[in-house]
């Protein structure tokens, strides 16, 4: 089925439209990359299709846009079914870990490695640092729970655990470059370190990963930016 | 097979209360089980040992965690009854995404409605206010968020409805005023058996609310 209705609006540095292409990817779903020029503007397609956020990733599938990157995976995992492997597991409650591990790196993971990046104060810096470490051991036993001793937390394929956290991939090797710290250690976090190497290697992920030193770049100019607007003001 | 359900919970939460009006949609029994969140039971932090958290889902003795993954597994599992989630995968992202926006937007804005004062609490209440604008005109004219019967985003935003109260006494506004439609859709729900039993009354979450604001030294 020829899918040349499938858009996706987002930038090269999100994380987030990341997730999108990867499970894009997984499907063989080709698809109309559109990158957005954030923050110095928005298009005018991305005001319409994400009215209430105005973020990027949006899939415009056909007419309909959908919003937030992890609804976005659910709903290609749903939509393209064909395809060899699902995304989230057939079992209700396998669904439901995953569901609950993709929400912890999204509301507990992920805002503590922002906070990291842009910490002002070395006080701020130690303390994000501890957050993101005591996360990777946490996500470490997630790991052995849902691998079941196999590549990836969807077991012999990429699942939706493994896109939610896969995705954030580079900019965790940006800000532990910038820390001076292996975030991802092979002394806390062995199963991760051999995991984020087979992600990476996967097929459907290693043509659409960010250049870290690119990403590495774009992390510098950003928390410059986010701190200069959060400076008080003379 | 003998299915066992315990729910963890806490009464005033909106959060288990999505759960409990999920389980009461399907007509399932289950244990409800009230927690002292100053003195977490044993049960709750062995089951919920990343958030230490209510509510918990305890289906045969295992645990599912947040409440909208608990909604989402329980319209699964028991799917032959009262379908929550729409079954089109546009629909049921649409239903995803204004669930989430609840999560987002709802719950922190009327936290700060009740939390701050001054000119932090204006700011907070018009925010609220808007919030409730936008979700008020997803609904539009439908009965329902789900339609023609509650559905996902029904159950994930009405338990909000057992605190405006709380969230009005505290900003001195009136919601009604501002989103009629909503305060009708809420009352819509309320006629339904599995929202009445699960909701407690506003004026007790009010007082509950006040004892909270004591605690925090707010006011």
């Amino acid at each position: 089925m020829a899918e040349s209705n499938v858009m996706v609006l987002g930038t090269w540095a999100s994380p987030f439209v990341l997730r999108v292409k990867i499970a894009l990817h997984l499907k063989s779903v080709n698809y109309e990359n559109h990158e957005e020029n954030l923050p110095e503007s928005k298009s005018d397609l991305l005001l319409k299709s994400n009215p209430v956020y105005k973020k990027v990733p949006v899939l415009i599938h056909g007419h309909n846009p959908i919003c937030e990157s992890l609804i976005i995976v659910e709903y290609i995992d749903e939509v393209w079914t064909t395809s060899a492997s699902s995304i989230l597991p057939s079992d209700a409650y396998e669904r439901a870990q995953s569901r609950f591990w993709a929400a912890y790196v999204e509301d507990k993971f992920f805002p503590a490695l922002r906070r990291l990046l842009i910490g002002a104060t070395e006080e701020d810096k130690k303390a994000a640092l501890a957050e993101v470490v005591e996360g990777t051991v946490v996500l470490e036993g997630a790991f052995g729970e849902l691998s079941k001793g196999k590549a990836f937390f969807g077991g012999d394929n990429i699942g939706f655990v493994d896109i939610a956290l896969g995705s954030l991939l580079g900019w965790i090797e940006v800000i532990g470059k910038q820390c001076e710290t292996k975030l991802v250690s092979e002394a806390k976090t062995p199963r991760l370190v051999q995991w984020a190497d087979c992600f990476s290697a996967h097929e459907a992920v290693k043509d659409v990963l960010p250049e870290v030193d690119k990403l590495a770049d774009f992390g510098l100019k950003l928390r410059a930016k986010i701190l200069k607007a959060l400076a008080p003001t003379n | 097979m003998a299915e066992e359900v315990v729910l963890l919970d806490f009464w005033p939460s909106p959060f288990g209360m999505r759960s409990r009006i999920g389980l009461a949609e399907k007509g399932i029994k289950y244990e409800y089980k009230e927690e002292d969140l100053r003195n977490k039971s044993a049960l709750l932090l062995q089951m919920n040992p990343v958030h230490k958290k209510i509510p918990v889902l305890i289906h045969n003795g295992k645990p599912v965690c947040e409440s909208l993954i608990q909604v989402q597994y329980i319209d699964e599992v028991w799917h032959d009854k009262a379908p929550l989630l729409p079954s089109d995968p546009y629909q049921k992202a649409t239903a995803r995404f204004w669930a989430d926006y609840v999560d987002k937007k709802i719950y922190d804005l009327g936290s700060r409605v009740w939390k701050t004062k001054g000119e932090e609490q204006a700011t907070a209440k018009k925010e609220f206010i808007e919030s409730l604008k936008l979700i008020e005109k997803e609904l539009g004219d439908k009965p329902y968020f789900g339609g023609e019967s509650l559905g996902y985003v029904d159950v994930a935003f009405i338990p909000f409805y057992s605190w405006f109260y709380a969230y009005e006494k505290c900003g001195n506004f009136s919601i009604e005023a501002e989103c009629p439609k909503l305060i009708a859709w809420a009352k819509r729900c309320m006629q339904k058996e599995s929202v009445a039993k699960s909701l407690p009354d506003q004026q007790k979450v009010y007082d509950f609310i006040l004892q909270m604001k004591k605690h925090f030294g707010i006011e």
